[in-house]
Parts: structure tokens; C-alpha cells; sequence
């Protein structure tokens, strides 16, 4: 594993410990923190039939660099009548209820961040930082639209999770663990073997399951679009009504890190989906390495597929926050409350009576 | 479809001791000249009579007339069942200017009415808000668009004329 | 006002208090400079008040001090999303007063102008509707369309928002040699595209869900407080200024007036607004196509006056604008300038209706409703 191959480089197991949690920060997370704005400002424009960022290098692809750049100089404003604590720690928090699911999160069969035998359910409670988060900031923010956004955004969140926790007590009854390192593990194969085609092995089972996991995915994903504040749910910064909703008074570095914090959720739920019901970072069509011999190239393809996979999905959150009009607050609590999790109820017992079978 | 003479006529039929007038000798309409006071119960019988109909009120205006110490307001009526157009007219005294309201009758004379007040300083007794419009709430320099009217020199420390 | 008046619940142990929410004068989502007085009980709202005057240029006065010809580019100014529509009023109502017949070229130059301008017109309230929803894409959409009709308006009198063009007795040009078949283009383009934006926008669940039973104005509030144009015909009414009260040469066209059907939700609602908006562009197309394959020909300018004197009198003359009906009422004493103009404003009198739509929604809705209204700012202050 990773951690034993770190120890065997650096001797020392604190330090080597370390480097595995730093590895994704720093690999992963930031740089696509960077490719995903850059990704979203260009998917937006094609799909509006304009060309977006074009001058800063080729095609625009060195614009958030430029982005960050100015973000960083700019001037930290914290207004007089702020709860200065509050104000500072919000973005904080935020940040490491995002960040802090990437430590669950299978990147391929030689890293993951840690070894839990707790995966979904320690990202589950780790999410819910970013709700405190996000009440500190509305609060701190002195400002009646901020903390009229913030508190329908932890409205929001709050009811969005329990869909999510639905489907992934159902995933979780299916394969008998809670671990998304196993759970993937458990998918090899070809793409046959996914659990949004019913899972492993080929009993009658499997095939009954297909109905209930694609309903589970379709809800699984709508709900962590919620979870995230996307469009059709971005109620909490909906510019035409509260300007920025709970994060317009933050300017400079703090807003960046709210910035960021989004697309690194939004790659986090995307991860999960896939882990869950997509087979993690097996590849659908067998391993270039074990058709030629080479061992070492496996962890690489599936990080690569990985990473496919989950651009992809973030890929689907974008068109669809740049088709779709937003739903009303009262509208987005009935889909939630009263058509999510019904169906996520009888999915889960449908799926509970087959594993009985 | 009647024609403003007709109006007139019934007009003056049903309201006998008020003084109504028609004036038909400039171009384009005939203009029915009614008194300020009782403007708002003319109002409503023309609204509510059936031969009339004028449920809509299309322009209300003021107008300043300093030669003869009067300030006016014109009233532009159409029936948007019977087809119909009138253009009243009522004048009062330019140094205690009084007419009544017709929000009871149609509830868009509501803002018009405040326009005139603002800008010519016309009293609607009876407006449930009397207050300025399109000017500041608290301008005290005199109502703008009087032939008499002069920019104030300073508005809040600010000076006006540019 | 009621900053904190307290409402006395069931229970005496609760007591919830009115909050004061301000929207503007800078907001993102109102059409304008304009200031709303929400009153709310948790997220409904009680009453709305209007404040506005923040864009007053005192248009009004300044035409006292102005020669006739001079006014138009003034009038421009007042809705800047469909001047042409202001000037043709305008020349309307002078052209009544003074007893002018324009020559037929130029009647239906106007009449082209005027329904390209709605065209235009309603596309930014369109657009603009469905960005204050959320829907990003057809904002972008609509304005694609609404260039090209800028385009068309750039080769005939060179400006590209405010013209100068409709002028009293005829026209300030006559009409670039390529027109009508850029025109023709324009429309042959523009019918796949209104469709597409159907398809995105209109019939989008999400939108319906939003718009449907929002902001409910039955007929007779709706005449009582003189709202008109598509606000008007929302709500059932066949009512329009072309018809009912036809000037230039409208009634030479072959067009139908769209009126809201209730169809995804209450006869009146904003939804229906919305698509009345949506079905006039068509039948503006409907009216360009025709003007142009009827177009004489003549001299634009033969039948302006050197000097405009009206004589002693006053003339009130109506137009079917884009936002409803739009009345001059001009005074004359007889010299060169006005004695008074008064220009009725037709979103002036639309905004009164706001406080009774808006009673007993959420503050989200407002938007939707104000949005639904299409004000500009610019014809309220003016």
C-alpha cells in the first residue's frame, strides 16, 4: 500500500503518514479546484454560444491562475459590526468540511487516504461541517440577505442528507460494507460488475436489483446536487435575489476559499456517486497492464478512469446548472420532504426484502 | 359610442346644480369642464352609469396656467366596453389649490394624482398618501414644474445649479 | 409605517414581529434604479411599496423650454428599451394637432420600425426574466437575436439604442438599400430561434413551477388601476391600442392579438404574461413580413414642416408600446414650444399593481412577479 511504500522511502511513519494526507491536497484537489473553474467557465460559454476566456494563454486555460492571483491581492475587508471570531473561522471551516472527505475517498487500489473501515459514514458526518460553516458566515456577515441565504442553505442541506443516507444505507445492506475502499474492490471486473447494473456475481438477484439501483442513483444524485448548492438548488447564492447570499461580504482570499471549498464538494460528491454505484476506479473494459504485463501500470489506469468518471459527473453538474431554472425555496423542501425520500424509503425496503431472498 | 355632447347632456342631466361646461372650440377634442370639489361624485357616475361606462382612466395631468391663477387638472376617460372618450377638466385657485380624489373610482389615479401634487402642488383631499413622487421626499424648495419655478441654491448641503 | 408592528398569535408565549426587508436602489435583479419596501412575516410578504424617482430627469419641464423638433431625441430617452415606439407616439400626436398626413412610404417604415422595436423590446424582458429565474442560457440566447435587430437599426439611422429617427411629418432617413432583405433574413432566422427558446424556457417544469399561479391579476383590478398592453392581455383581455384606437396603417395588416390562456396554471398569472410576450414576437413577424411586401415607394421627408407652430390647443394620442399604451398629451398656446407635454407612462401606472400582486407570496416571488410586469425605469422617472 501506499503507506508502507512511504515508510520504506522516508524511514519514519509520522513522516510518512503526512506525506499520504498531503498527497491528495496538493496532487489532486487544487489542481482540479483550478481546472474545474476553468471547465465551468468554458462549458458555460459553448453552451450560451459565446467563446469564453480566450487571452490568457492558449484558449484561456491560465485564467484562474490569474483568477487566484487577483484574489489574493486584493483587500481583506471585514466590516465594523462583524463577529470578527465567527467571521474569520467560517471560510475555515468550510474548507476543511470539503477537503476533509478526500481522506475517504478511493483514488485507486494503492492509495487512499486512509484506511476506515467507517468510509461513507465518516463522510457523511465530515460534510456536516460545512453546514456549521456556512451558519457562522451568514451570521457573522451582519447583513440580513447573508443570514436569510445561510439559513436557507442549512435548511437545505439538512434535508438533502437524508436521501443521500437512503441510497447509501441501501448500497451499504447490498455489500456488507461501509468502506469505499472495499466497495470498489468489490467491483471488478468489467462495467458488468457495477452496482448500478445490480453488482457482483450473476444470480437472479442481480437482475432485480438493476430497477432499484438506477432509481438510487438518479436520487443519490440529485440529492448531493442539493448538498452542494447547484442550480436547480442554489437557492443560497441566488444573484438576483440576496446578491451572494451567505458569502457576500467576504472579499480576497476568504471568498476564494468559499470558492474553492464548492468545487472541491462538488468533486467530492461526484466521487462518491461514483464509488457507490459506478465501480470506483475499476475500468469498464479490463487493464491495459494486465494485457501487456505490466503490474505497476494498473494503479495508474485506475486513477486515470477514476478521475474520468468524476470529471464527468462534474461535467453533468455544470450543464445542468446552465439549463435548468432554479426552484423556489418552498418548492426545493417538497421535492426533498415529499418526493425524494418517500421513494428512497421503498427503494431501500425493495432493496432490504431481494438481499432476504 | 357616444359623442362628447351627449355626454354632456347626460352629464348635466343627472347633475344639475353643479356648473358643467363643454368647450369644443379648440383643436383636437372637446374638453367638459366640471367643478374641483365635486369632481369625485362625477366620477363615479361616470363609471357606474350604464349609458357611460368609463371604467378606465387613460392620463390624469396637471397644468399650470399663472395668467390666470389657476391650476388645472385634466382627466382623459375611455370605456373600454362602450368605446367611448371624454377629456374632463377642473381649475382651481392657484393660491389654495383643492380638488378631490377619484382613487375611489379608479385606483390608478393613485400615483398620477401624487405626480401632480409633487409637481404643481395640487391638494387631493381624501388621497390615502399624499406624499411626493418622483422628486425627494423631503423637498421643500416648491413644486418643479409651476411657470414660476426657481432651482434652489443648496439641497442638503449639496449645491444645485451646476 | 409599521418598522415593528407586533402581531398577536394564538399562543401569547410566541410573538413574531413584521420584518422591513430593502430591495435596490442597486440590486441585481430589479429592472432599474428602483427602491421596494418589503413588509414580511417570515418569507411572506404583506405589502410592497415602490419608492421611485431615483432616474427623474425632468424630461417634462425641460420640453417647455424646447422647440418640437428638438424633443424627439428626448422622448428616446424615456423607455430606452423601445424608443421607437416613444417617437412614434410622439409624431402621432403632433401630426394630430397640426393636421399633417404623412405620406404612405413613411407610414410604413414606422410601422416596420415600431414591430422590429417590440421585437427587440421583448426579448430583453425575456431574457432578463429568465436570468432573475435562474435559467442563464436563454438571456444569452435572446440577446444573440436582439444584436441582429440592433444590426438593422444601426444601417438605417447609424445608432444602435437611441435613435432619433421617427421625426414629426416623416423620417430622418430613408431606408438603407440592403434593409429589406436583411430584414427578411432577420425573420427567417428568428423564427427557429423563438422556438428554441420555447423549448428551453417556456415549457421547462421548473420555470412553470416558478411562474404558474405567481401574481394573479383578474380583469378588473387590472382596468380599474389602467394597466395595459401585455400585462393587460395576460389576464384575458383582447385589448389593444392597434385596434381599439388604430392609428397609421395598422389596420392594413393581417395580425392576431394573443391573450393569456391560463394554460399551466390561474387566467392572469405571470406565466401568462410571460407567453403573451412571447406569442406577440410572432406576430410582429407576422406584421413586418406583410409592411414589407406591401412598401411603396415615395420621399420620406416631403411632408416635414419647416417650421412647427401649432395652433392654440391640446391633443392626447395613444400608442401600443412594447409595455402597454403609452400617451402623449401635448398643450399647445400656439408658439413654438410646448405649453406642456405630459407623457403617461404605461409602466408608471403598471408599478401601482405590484402591491396587490405581490400580497401573500414569498420574497422569491416578488421577482417573479416584478419581472413578470417588464418595467423600465427610464418611462417611470422620465
Amino acid at each position: 500500500m501506499m503507506f508502507d511504500f512511504l515508510v520504506d522511502l522516508t524511514g519514519s511513519p509520522i513522516l510518512a503518514g503526512t506525506i499520504q494526507s498531503l498527497l491528495p491536497l496538493f496532487l489532486f484537489i487544487l489542481p482540479f479546484a483550478l481546472f474545474a473553474v476553468y471547465l465551468e467557465r468554458k462549458v458555460s460559454a459553448h453552451m450560451q454560444d459565446r467563446l469564453g476566456p480566450m487571452r490568457t494563454g492558449w484558449h484561456g486555460w491560465i485564467q484562474t491562475v490569474a483568477d487566484i492571483l487577483k484574489l489574493i491581492q486584493k483587500e481583506d475587508i471585514v466590516a465594523t459590526d462583524n463577529d470578527k471570531f465567527l467571521f474569520n473561522l467560517a471560510p475555515i471551516v468550510v474548507f476543511v468540511g470539503s477537503y476533509a472527505a478526500f481522506a475517504a475517498i478511493p483514488f485507486s487500489s494503492m492509495f487512499i487516504g486512509t484506511e476506515m473501515d467507517l468510509g461513507i459514514f465518516y463522510i457523511v458526518a465530515v460534510t456536516g461541517l460545512v453546514v456549521a460553516g456556512i451558519l457562522m458566515a451568514g451570521w457573522a456577515s451582519n447583513n440580513k440577505y447573508s443570514l436569510l441565504g445561510s439559513m436557507r442553505s442549512v435548511a437545505q442541506i439538512i434535508s438533502y442528507e437524508i436521501p443521500t443516507i437512503l441510497v447509501m444505507l441501501s448500497i451499504v445492506m447490498i455489500s456488507g460494507t461501509m468502506s469505499l475502499h472495499t466497495l470498489s474492490e468489490q467491483q471488478t471486473g468489467y462495467a458488468w460488475n457495477w452496482y448500478i447494473f445490480g453488482g457482483p456475481g450473476s444470480e437472479l438477484s442481480k437482475f432485480l436489483f438493476i430497477p432499484s439501483m438506477v432509481v438510487g442513483f438518479v436520487i443519490i444524485y440529485i440529492s448531493t446536487l442539493a448538498e452542494v448548492n447547484r442550480t436547480p438548488f442554489d437557492i443560497p447564492e441566488a444573484e438576483s435575489e440576496l446578491v451572494s447570499g451567505y458569502h457576500t461580504e467576504y472579499s480576497g482570499m476568504k471568498f476564494a476559499m468559499f470558492f474553492l471549498a464548492e468545487y472541491a464538494n462538488m468533486f467530492a460528491v461526484s466521487a462518491i456517486v461514483v464509488a457507490l454505484f459506478l465501480g470506483g476506479y475499476q475500468s469498464p473494459i479490463g487493464y491495459l497492464g494486465d494485457l501487456i504485463g505490466a503490474k505497476w501500470m494498473i494503479p495508474i489506469e485506475q486513477f486515470s478512469w477514476f478521475t474520468i468518471k468524476g470529471v464527468f459527473f462534474v461535467f453533468v453538474q455544470m450543464w445542468l446548472r446552465w439549463t435548468l431554472p432554479r426552484l423556489r425555496v418552498d418548492q426545493l423542501m417538497a421535492v426533498s420532504w415529499k418526493y425524494l425520500i418517500p421513494i428512497a424509503f421503498v427503494n431501500l425496503i425493495i432493496i432490504g426484502l431481494i438481499t432476504l431472498l | 359610442m357616444k359623442k362628447a355632447e351627449e355626454i354632456f347632456q347626460i352629464l348635466k342631466d343627472n347633475f344639475p346644480e353643479s356648473n358643467l361646461e363643454l368647450k369644443n372650440d379648440q383643436p383636437t377634442e372637446a374638453i367638459l369642464i366640471a367643478p374641483p370639489l365635486e369632481i369625485d361624485k362625477i366620477s363615479l357616475f361616470l363609471r357606474d352609469s350604464s349609458e357611460l361606462l368609463f371604467d378606465s382612466l387613460m392620463n390624469l395631468s396637471g397644468v399650470d396656467d399663472p395668467k390666470a391663477l389657476l391650476l388645472s387638472v385634466y382627466y382623459h376617460l375611455e370605456s373600454t366596453k362602450l368605446k367611448h372618450k371624454i377629456t374632463l377638466k377642473v381649475s382651481t385657485d392657484r393660491n389654495k389649490p383643492e380638488v378631490s380624489t377619484v382613487t375611489e373610482v379608479w385606483k390608478g389615479a393613485d400615483w398620477h394624482e401624487r405626480e401632480a401634487y409633487d409637481l404643481f402642488g395640487i391638494i387631493f383631499l381624501n388621497h390615502p398618501d399624499l406624499r411626493r413622487i418622483l422628486m425627494p421626499y423631503d423637498w421643500d424648495a416648491g413644486y418643479p414644474l409651476r411657470k414660476d419655478y426657481e432651482n434652489p441654491e443648496f439641497y442638503q448641503g449639496m449645491k444645485v445649479p451646476y | 409605517m409599521p418598522q415593528d408592528s407586533v402581531l398577536n398569535t394564538k399562543s401569547s408565549a410566541v410573538r413574531t414581529e413584521e420584518m422591513v426587508l430593502n430591495m435596490g436602489p442597486q440590486h441585481p435583479s430589479t429592472h432599474g434604479v428602483l427602491r421596494l419596501e418589503l413588509t414580511l412575516e417570515g418569507e411572506i410578504v404583506s405589502k410592497v411599496v415602490p419608492h421611485i424617482g431615483y432616474l427623474h430627469r425632468c424630461f417634462e419641464k425641460h420640453c417647455e423650454a424646447m422647440t418640437y423638433p428638438q424633443i424627439v431625441p428626448y422622448t428616446d430617452r424615456m423607455d430606452y428599451l423601445a424608443p421607437m415606439g416613444n417617437e412614434f407616439g410622439y409624431a402621432i400626436a403632433m401630426e394630430k394637432l397640426l393636421g399633417i398626413q404623412v405620406p404612405e412610404r413613411v407610414e410604413y417604415i414606422r410601422v416596420i420600425m415600431a414591430e422590429l422595436q417590440r421585437i427587440s423590446s421583448h426579448l430583453v424582458a425575456l431574457g432578463t426574466y429568465g436570468a432573475d429565474i435562474g435559467a442563464f442560457t436563454p438571456f444569452l440566447y435572446c440577446f444573440i437575436d436582439r444584436e441582429k435587430v440592433l444590426n438593422l437599426f444601426e444601417i438605417t439611422c447609424g445608432a444602435r439604442l437611441l435613435y432619433n429617427y421617427i421625426w414629426i411629418g416623416g423620417l430622418s432617413h430613408d431606408l438603407h438599400p440592403d434593409f429589406v432583405r436583411k430584414t427578411l433574413e432577420f425573420i427567417k432566422e428568428f423564427r427557429p430561434n423563438l422556438k428554441e427558446v420555447n423549448d428551453l424556457l417556456s415549457h421547462n417544469r421548473i420555470f412553470i413551477d416558478r411562474t404558474a399561479n405567481v401574481g394573479i391579476l383578474p380583469i378588473d383590478t387590472a382596468i380599474n388601476y389602467g394597466v395595459s398592453g401585455p400585462n393587460l392581455r395576460g389576464s384575458g383581455i383582447k385589448w389593444d391600442v392597434r385596434r381599439e384606437d388604430p392609428y397609421s396603417i395598422y389596420h392594413k395588416f393581417d395580425y392576431d392579438i394573443p391573450v393569456g390562456e391560463g394554460k399551466y396554471g390561474t387566467v392572469g398569472d405571470s406565466w401568462d404574461r410571460y407567453y403573451v410576450r412571447v406569442l406577440e414576437m410572432e406576430e410582429s413577424c407576422k406584421i413586418i413580413e406583410q409592411a414589407l411586401e406591401q412598401l411603396p415607394d415615395g420621399d420620406v421627408q416631403s411632408a416635414i414642416p419647416k417650421r412647427i407652430k401649432p395652433p392654440v390647443g391640446h391633443v392626447y394620442a395613444r400608442v401600443e408600446n412594447p409595455r402597454g399604451d403609452l400617451g402623449y398629451f401635448i398643450i399647445s398656446d400656439g408658439s413654438t414650444s410646448p405649453y406642456r407635454v405630459k407623457v403617461r407612462a404605461p409602466s408608471f401606472v403598471s408599478m401601482q399593481v405590484l402591491n396587490e400582486l405581490c400580497k401573500g407570496y414569498m420574497v422569491a416571488d416578488v421577482v417573479t412577479i416584478l419581472g413578470s410586469i417588464d418595467i423600465v425605469l427610464g418611462e417611470i422617472d422620465r
